[in-house]
């Protein structure tokens, strides 16, 4: 009983009702319906859907960069050094080598991209894998497994960073690697303790009362149930990691130049940051803006995702 | 021929200091195609003795048999096919965020059959619910349509003992009386032998042949239906039980 | 003498996705110093009917009526702080489960004390000595342990008596207890009946008893209403409670499996859509 009635589109009401309906006919039927419910909750929380347009925007720019781009990013021209925003045919300014701010920024966002989408699939899904295990098969299993966590939970994430870049030279791969082995502790936590409470439920009684084996009460039953939380702490992590991987490109451990990231970009504009204050702050908000869009998507979807449908009678 | 017959069963929980004894000293004998309650209040064991007999329960001794199935630490695959449980809470046994068609296909595959459609669609309709419920999520189902769904599941394997974990506690009293309906339409139909579990005695007059009566893990008394409804008990403690259940007559106070 | 209660036309109302959803729908009735019991199923409003008195519905969800008045004054009317200082002390409520409805993380002593002392302004001395006091008068054998106690510390029942002293230490005039023994073992349930029994009868209070179970309210209360889908079907008094007319109050007796009557199969109530369509019976005075 969350939000107000909204009218229904004119021409629609039929497909509107179907997709409303409380007895679905087919499997498809009830996921639509599902899935549905979901948006219509999504889209009553006007802060999401600001988040959800950020995003979009980001999808939209990184896709077309070649088209939206003025200009080629990486091409220098020193005399037009550090020109201010506004300068024709540099809406955004120029940075140190002349090289167009805009287009940085727009061929950039293809890495920011890059690097949250590798690790938001490595490490909330090593997290989900460590953390049900750990919290179903319990025992030493999971005495063992925990400690693990422990012990990677442990590290700093640039003292990691710099282990590998001195190990394995410096680049994103290596960045994306470090940040994800620092990032998949707490998601074996959510896990873990979600696990804790479902395996004693009834419905998981009940599945083994029908000859069902752990590694089918895991990937069939549990997983489920985790994976709303799991989503919802991805997003709002995503802020976080984009973070890191500018701090880490601002070390000049991540991208290398002349590779247009966001990160290095604040670092090479940090020189310039009283008299030219464009060359770093641009950057510094297209990151806080993606960051603010995870935020909000983040926590728009725990209203969506969060399984407090079914628990009441 | 006992279906079920449980012998001198302990069960406990924790250790040393912490151990707390759940149920001592039972003893069971269920005929085959009888139906029989054990009844008790909340802490008395009972529907502890239901979850060792499934191998719910992982510290217990004595002895337990069903059928052909002499019970160990671990229950075979093919028990399952014969041994079958509806819970209690309607609202916790069914998987959030599975519909009822992946709840009974998934139970039908574990247990092998190839026909799954044309079961789903025979269970539905034996429990009394129609094929407009097959792809509902547990969220767009009553209560009962709920334990329906559990007991559709529980049929699904073809078992021939159901034990039943006070299966109508948790419904409204004119849903449980269709529950209770369909329950004993379904005992005759495929000749099963109930064991049920309620804190409800005229549910547990009503529904089975003879009933143990349970306080703080023991058996304190085993009764026929007739005696129960003639109040006629040998122990104290059934005459409460029954007394209580008459509705409220003002009584002496009892202090804590 | 006047009503303590006298509800004209509630209705409750929620907004959802398919429209607005009436879960009481134009009811009326009164109390007296009296023990009326309203009797449902699940989704029959009895509980909202309930909470709609204390004006305890949150938004989205609507409270309108006619008339709501306690003792002649409006508690539709009244402003937030007017409805806090009746919560409590005018109408107080006991609900189902003490397990839910007691602080987990404040001593017994605190919470019995805190209401006290909020609704009278008393002293921690002279709270802490009426505490004790209810601990008593709900039969609680040893108070002074039970009020250093944490609630987990108690069974179900201790904990629903607890709830009770504390319901009753502001002494109101009205006691609304939704389901205040179905999560309690049968033998329990006497005892924490005959509790509330005695103290409704020595204070002169009224007690709305919200309840699923027909025969405990036709034991325990004197008038009894019925409710089904929002609406009143049926009111009468307790003592004549197996003698009621309409179908569905029948179809509900009917359904019960008795101890003392067996039946091979029990009545399944056969629900007719008429009855939600009916207007609403007075259960006023």
């Amino acid at each position: 009983m969350t939000d107000m009635p909204s009218d229904i589109p004119a021409g629609k009401p039929g497909l509107r009702a179907w997709l409303l309906t409380d007895t679905p006919t087919s499997r498809n039927h009830a996921k639509m319906a599902a899935i549905y419910t979901g948006w219509l909750t999504l889209r009553s929380n006007p802060m999401a859907m600001v988040g959800l347009f950020i995003l979009i925007t980001l999808l939209f720019i990184a896709a077309f960069a070649e088209l939206l781009a003025p200009v080629d990013p990486l091409a220098q021209d020193l005399a037009g050094r550090l020109a201010r925003p506004g300068t024709p045919g540099h809406a955004l300014g120029t940075d140190s080598l002349g090289r167009d701010i805009l287009s940085r920024l727009i061929y950039g966002s293809r890495i920011t991209l890059y690097i949250v989408t590798l690790v938001a699939l490595i490490a909330p899904i090593a997290g989900l894998l460590v953390g049900t295990i750990a919290g179903y098969v319990g025992g030493w299993t999971d005495a063992v497994l925990m400690r693990i966590t422990d012990i990677f939970l442990a590290f700093p994430r640039l003292v990691l960073a710099l282990a590998f870049v001195a190990a394995l030279g410096a680049g994103i791969e290596n960045a994306v690697l470090a940040i994800s082995l620092t990032a998949w502790p707490p998601y074996a936590r959510i896990a873990r303790a979600e696990t804790l409470t479902i395996r004693n439920s009834d419905y998981i009684a009940a599945v083994k009362l029908q000859g069902a084996g752990a590694l089918r009460i895991i990937v069939k039953h549990i997983w489920p149930l985790c994976i709303s939380s799991l989503i919802v702490r991805v997003t709002l992590d995503m802020a976080g990691v984009i973070l890191a991987a500018a701090g880490l490109g601002f070390l000049g451990l991540g991208a290398q130049p002349p590779s247009p990231e966001w990160g290095a970009m604040i670092s090479e504009g940090r020189q310039f940051i009283l008299d030219h204050w464009w060359v770093a702050t641009m950057p510094g908000l297209a990151i806080f803006t993606v960051s603010l869009g995870f935020n909000l998507l983040g926590d728009g979807l725990r209203d969506v995702l969060d399984p407090k449908d079914g628990a009441s009678s | 021929m006992s279906q079920i017959s449980i012998n001198n069963l302990n069960v406990w929980f924790g250790e040393h200091e912490e151990r707390v004894d759940a149920v001592k000293g039972a003893s069971i004998n269920v005929e085959s195609g009888a139906s029989f309650g054990l009844v008790g209040e909340s802490g008395s064991g009972k529907s502890t003795i239901l979850r060792a007999l499934v191998g719910l329960v992982p510290t217990w001794s004595g002895s337990m048999a069903v059928g052909e199935f002499e019970l160990g630490s671990k229950r075979p695959r093919n028990f399952y096919k014969d041994v079958q449980m509806v819970f209690q809470d309607p609202y916790a046994s069914l998987h959030p965020r599975h519909s009822v068609d992946q709840v009974l296909g998934e139970t039908l595959s574990l247990h092998g059959f190839k026909d799954i459609d044309n079961r789903i669609k025979k269970l539905l309709d034996d429990v009394g619910l129609g094929p407009t419920f097959r792809f509902r999520y547990p969220h767009q189902l009553s209560g009962g349509q709920r334990q329906r769904v559990a007991i559709a599941r529980a049929l699904a394997p073809e078992p021939s003992v159901l034990l039943l974990d006070e299966p109508t506690s948790a419904l409204d009293v004119s849903v449980q009386a269709e529950v209770l309906n369909l329950l004993a339409d379904l005992r005759e139909e495929h000749k099963l032998t109930y064991l049920m579990v309620s804190h409800n005695l005229a549910v547990v007059a009503h529904m089975c042949d003879a009933t143990a009566v349970m306080q703080n893990g023991e058996i304190v008394e085993v009764l026929n239906v007739q005696d129960m409804r003639a109040m006629n008990p040998n122990h104290p403690y059934t005459r409460h039980l029954l007394e209580s259940a008459a509705g409220y007559n003002p009584t002496e106070i009892q202090s804590a | 003498m006047s009503n303590l209660l006298d509800i004209e036309n509630l209705r409750v109302t929620f907004p959802t996705r398919q429209g607005d959803f009436q879960a009481v729908r134009d009811i009326s009735f009164s109390l007296g110093q009296e023990r009326l019991g309203i009797v449902g199923e699940s989704g029959s409003g009895k509980s909202m009917t309930g909470r709609a008195i204390l004006r305890l519905i949150r938004p989205p969800g609507q409270i309108q009526a006619d008339r709501m008045n306690l003792n002649g004054k409006n508690l539709l009317e009244m402003s937030h702080k007017q409805m806090q200082s009746v919560r409590g002390q005018e109408i107080s409520m006991v609900m189902q489960d003490p397990k839910f409805s007691l602080n987990p993380v404040m001593r017994i002593s605190d919470q019995i004390i805190e209401i006290y002392r909020f609704h009278t302004g008393a002293s921690h001395k002279a709270a802490y000595a009426k505490a004790l006091e209810m601990l008593e008068a709900v039969s609680i054998r040893d108070p002074e342990r039970v009020m250093k106690s944490y609630p987990h510390e108690m069974s179900g029942g201790m904990g629903q008596r607890i709830m009770i002293a504390m319901m009753l230490v502001t002494e109101p005039q009205i006691l609304i207890a939704d389901e205040p023994t179905s999560a309690l073992d049968v033998s329990v349930q006497t005892q924490v009946l005959s509790i509330i029994d005695r103290l409704v009868r020595e204070r002169g209070m009224g007690l709305i008893f919200i309840s699923h179970d027909l025969n405990l309210v036709a034991s325990f209360c004197d008038r009894v209403l019925i409710m089904y889908a929002g609406r009143i079907v049926e009111t009468c008094d307790a003592k004549k409670l197996h003698e009621a007319t309409h179908p569905y109050t029948r179809g509900l007796l009917g359904s019960l499996p008795r101890l003392d009557d067996p039946q091979p199969r029990l009545d399944a109530l056969q629900r007719d859509p008429a009855w939600r369509d009916a207007p609403s019976v007075s259960g006023l005075l």
